[in-house]
């Protein structure tokens, strides 16, 4: 296995390509390699580039930690920040390795897809944003090129105030998540629900969001609703970690909490 | 001749009941530590093992030529390769040490390979080609029972068959399979002597039975195979049996060269043994008043593929079936099966921790029924000195202080309701699911009991050796620390015989003393420890005797003020003390599983508190407090250190530890999804510690390392009950248990 260490972007991105990976934090590749799972050729080890670390406004750098996030991020993409893994992973994650690695479970992910965040890339020929939905495409499976790099993340302006982040898991910390979502709810009523672990990517909850973005102050039964709205529209696999069933119902209890959570 | 004038004032520090720091703390929190995982040797080669894919499989061929291709590759072997036993096992030797035409379980072994590194002997392994022609997997235990494919089957009846009471509750219940999950994964290091003989360093509980094995499956004479105790990091029943160690012998004979292997963290899920799944069925009868009558139950555990210690975990499920309740009239019916899931064996409370859930679900419905306190219904039942067990009929002769546990549970103040200020505070945890309006607090009590060291009729025995040596005293032991705190109690018990203060536990091979049995059943305290003051106690009175003295301390042998003999006169002189200590006989069953089939026992009860949210079926553990009869505490941190792991240990399984299976193939062998609770999942506990004199332990202690695992899972489960309104008849329990219908 050969390991480079590019001090510039030019040089990563010279680097990429001929099955090269990248490596952020190492995180998920580390466990990946431990497993037997993948045998890299070459890694690219992206630490040393302080631009992937810029954070600037509205713009996160790949490069940028769970542990920054955790503290200096918008509320909900804190509080999903808080619940990667342990303090030593999230000092060592990054948000963009979260997307390079795109599991369905990503606890990153449901704020994106709610507030329409955009992903850039970048490779030696050409430089291209994609909106979140042509990103994901499948259980770990993105747009990206194998020649591209994740350059960082672009969050639109005027975020609503009212953001709130939620994750089931069987333990109290450290879990991958059962489901997990987010909702945000603007002044104007306008609604976004987005969850994790309900799909092969990423998914907003678009008939529960309508449905209640034009109710201004929601009664008890509109919330029943809005929450039988979205267990129906997300679409949940039975595996080892929960079953269909409980993560139906846990995606419409979830995001119906984190709505009043929004609303009081 | 010295004069008493600046002799040290009273009894050595460290002695029994107190809590001296652990020789081996220090170093364990600093890194320093030696575990079995970081032993080296000059020309060391790294070994791995090929496993099975399947749950049953045809062998068809084995092509190692792949494998011997890759440069640095110095052996790859075979079941025809083992020299000696093809099979081992702890029991029975059922176990191929590779598997031969046929594999029985998912990650059984089929060659190992030894090379230059670690990473070298991996991609080895991965290039052995296997055919296998898969076939059925039988994985079902009942239609195992229907084939007769059993292990064995234990029918206990007791009392007049025809009694019946007028208050019935029936259920039935199932345990899923939890794993010991030791942090330390299997590990170890054989060298060969040069002289066809071998030195075995790695992760045991027992390193004679392993001696045993080896020398039995290599052929080769007792003398020539040494099993070296090394630095264990957690067993909890996993490391009684072999894995590695003939494996590792076999390579390292081979090659010549000293051969090491760690299994990664998935392979040690498939690499030992776990604790046995359990389906419960049950019926208790009691009077008006709540006094049981009769007590029927059946027991059925999966044993897997291979024997292991299905057999004793049967026969302790069966006999510890009722719990510590009285009974007139007792039938309880046990089958081992033998299916294609992996291997279960010994794991912390050997069968009682699954008939507990059981027996404490039933107390709980019978109270009900009754419109009973739980608490008093338990207290009417209790058993206790004098009573015969219900299930054997052995007159229980050591204090087993049942009701002081459950007044004491009872005495203990409820804690105020959670403030909830904080989302540690909350069920979900960091995940922010849950308001405080969301959350049900429930309360549950459960009793559990179990024996003490080995049943049966087993010979039982710990040897012991106690030097004096000029820095003070050595003990020499071939039994395990695996993190308990056996080096410390040792060290306490020489103190507090000899009367001095310097003491130092020293780990010898199996050429260099016999066996102290296996660190399991709650035993080392009791044997180790009573062979260890026997030798004290003796090698003392030799020493007074010789030397007419009255007194002997630090400074040496004492006659009133007079110090006769100097210590570094005494140590010059080879004193030495081995002991065997054998705790009293037991027997087998007759054919009703009647008999004095146990040594000692030990009562203890937990009282959960726990706050659940109903609707997302979410569990936070608040609070476990227990009353635990324990003899004497002869360290009594270490007595909590062992109460409030083993708490930990129950609340996993009865909240979030569980292999899941799927046609004999493990869904989770990762600490990803394999989920131990975290400190955020650790409730508060408060310990009493209920000590009543007369079990032969040393100084009277019991063994303290199983009961607290044994019914804390039941009292969790109780609780979330109470919480919830819902009957959570599995553990662990699951949010979709609570949440759906």
């Amino acid at each position: 296995m050969e390991i480079v260490h590019p001090n510039s972007i030019d040089e990563a991105l010279a680097g990429l390509g001929d099955g090269a990976i990248p490596l952020a934090g190492g995180t998920d590749l580390m466990v990946e390699v431990n497993f037997g799972h993948i045998r890299p050729e070459r890694v690219i080890g992206l630490r040393r580039l302080a631009e992937l670390k810029e954070w600037d406004g509205q713009r996160i750098g790949a490069g940028v930690t769970w542990r920054r996030i955790e503290t200096h991020g918008p509320k909900a993409l804190a509080e999903a920040a808080r619940t990667v893994g342990s303090p030593q992973i999230r000092n060592a994650g990054t948000i963009g390795g979260n997307l390079g690695t795109a599991s369905p479970a990503g606890d990153g992910h449901p704020f994106l897809a709610a507030v329409g965040a955009s992903i850039e890339l970048a490779s030696t020929a050409s430089q291209r944003t994609l909106t979140w939905q042509e990103f994901f495409t499948g259980v770990k499976e993105t747009a990206r090129r194998p020649d591209e790099l994740i350059m960082a993340v672009h969050l639109p302006a005027g975020l609503p105030e009212r953001q709130c982040f939620g994750k089931i898991g069987i333990r109290n910390a450290m879990v991958i998540a059962t489901v997990c979502a987010v909702v945000t709810r603007a002044d104007d009523g306008k609604t976004t629900v987005a969850l994790g672990s309900v799909a092969p990517t990423p998914i907003r909850a678009t008939g529960a969001e309508n449905m209640i973005s034009s109710i201004g102050h929601p009664s008890a039964g509109d919330l029943v609703e809005f929450q039988r709205l979205v267990s129906e529209e997300v679409r949940p696999i039975t595996d080892h970690r929960s079953t269909e069933e409980y993560r139906r119902h846990g995606a419409g209890v979830l995001a119906r909490r984190l709505l009043e959570r929004c609303l009081s | 001749m010295s004069t008493r004038t600046g002799r040290r004032v009273g009894v050595p520090r460290g002695v029994i009941r107190d809590s001296p720091l652990r020789p081996d703390g220090v170093p364990k929190l600093r890194g320093e530590f030696e575990y079995a995982q970081d032993l080296r040797a000059e020309g060391m080669l790294w070994a791995a093992t090929v496993r099975s894919p399947h749950a049953r499989a045809r062998v068809v061929s084995i092509d190692l030529g792949p494998a011997l291709a890759i440069g640095g590759v110095h052996a790859c072997l075979t079941a025809a390769d083992v020299p000696g036993r093809a099979t081992f096992g702890l029991e029975h030797a059922d176990q191929p040490v590779l598997a031969g035409d046929e594999v029985k379980f998912w990650g059984e072994p089929v060659a190992v390979v030894a090379a230059e590194d670690d990473d070298t002997a991996r991609r080895a392994a991965a290039a052995v080609e296997v055919r296998y022609e898969e076939l059925d997997a039988r994985t079902d235990p009942e239609e195992a029972d229907d084939r007769d494919e059993v292990f064995r089957r234990l029918s206990i009846r007791r009392g007049d068959q025809g009694l019946h009471g007028s208050v019935v509750v029936e259920g039935e219940y199932e345990v899923g399979m939890q794993d010991q999950a030791p942090l330390g994964t299997e590990a170890g290091l054989a060298i060969p002597d040069g002289q066809g003989g071998v030195d075995l360093y790695a992760t045991s509980q027992y390193v004679h039975v392993d001696q045993e094995q080896v020398v039995a499956s290599l052929g080769l004479r007792p003398d020539q195979v040494r099993a070296h105790p090394t630095g264990i990091g957690g067993a909890f029943g996993a490391r009684e049996d072999v894995n590695l160690h003939i494996h590792l012998c076999m390579l390292a004979l081979h090659t010549g060269r000293p051969v090491k292997m760690v299994y990664h963290r998935s392979e040690s899920f498939t690499g030992h043994v776990h604790r046995h799944p359990a389906w419960l069925r049950y019926r208790h009868e009691s009077d008006e008043d709540g006094r049981l009558v009769r007590v029927e139950a059946r027991v059925m555990i999966d044993g897997g593929a291979y024997a292991s210690t299905t057999s004793a975990v049967l026969a302790n499920a069966c006999y510890f079936a009722v719990g510590p309740y009285r009974s007139d009239s007792v039938a309880v019916d046990g089958v081992g099966a033998r299916t294609n899931n992996p291997p279960c064996g010994a794991m912390r409370g050997f069968g009682a921790v699954q008939v507990c859930f059981a027996y404490e679900a039933q107390m709980d419905r019978l109270a009900a029924a009754l419109e009973m306190d739980p608490l008093d219904l338990r207290e009417l039942n209790a058993l206790g000195t004098g009573d015969p067990m219900p299930t054997t009929g052995q007159v229980i002769e050591t204090p087993l202080p049942t009701i002081e546990v459950i007044r004491s549970l009872q005495a203990m103040p409820l804690p105020e309701p959670a403030t909830m200020a904080h989302h540690s505070e909350l069920p979900g945890g960091s995940g922010l699911t849950t308001e405080p309006h969301h959350v049900r607090r429930g309360v549950g009590y459960a009793l559990g009991l179990k024996n003490l060291g080995f049943s049966e009729g087993s010979d039982d025995y710990a040897q012991a050796r106690v030097r004096l040596t000029p820095d003070g005293a050595v003990v020499e032991t071939a039994a395990i620390e695996v993190g308990q705190g056996l080096v410390t109690v040792l060290a306490q018990i020489v103190r507090s015989a000899l009367g001095i203060s310097r003491v130092d536990v020293n780990h010898v091979d199996t050429s260099k003393i016999d066996s102290a049995g296996s660190t399991s059943a709650s035993r080392q305290t009791q044997l180790s420890g009573g062979a260890t003051l026997e030798a004290s106690v003796k090698l003392r009175q030799r020493v007074l005797d010789r030397h007419e003295g009255e007194e002997l301390d630090d400074d040496g042998v004492w006659k009133g003020d007079e110090l006769v003999v100097s210590w570094s006169v005494l140590a010059e002189e080879d004193w030495e003390e081995t002991v065997t200590f054998r705790h009293p006989p037991t027997t087998g069953p007759d054919e009703n599983g009647q008999g004095v089939i146990h040594a000692d026992f030990a009562v203890a009860g937990h009282r959960a508190v726990v706050d659940v949210d109903t609707e997302l079926g979410l569990v936070k553990v608040v609070r476990v407090d227990t009353a635990q009869d324990v003899g004497l505490a002869l360290n009594p941190q270490s007595v909590r250190g062992q109460i409030e792991g083993g708490i930990l240990q129950g609340v996993g399984l009865a909240v979030m530890e569980e292999l899941v299976m799927k046609d004999g193939v493990i869904l989770n062998p990762t600490f990803t999804d394999y989920l131990l609770p975290t400190i955020l999942d650790a409730p508060d506990v408060e310990a009493l510690l209920i000590e009543r004199e007369g079990s032969w332990g040393p100084f009277g202690a019991k063994g303290v390392g199983e009961p607290p695992t044994i019914s804390s899972t039941a009292a969790v489960a109780a609780a979330i009950r109470a919480a919830s309104g819902k009957e959570l008849n599995r553990v662990p329990i699951r949010p979709q248990d609570i949440a759906l219908e």
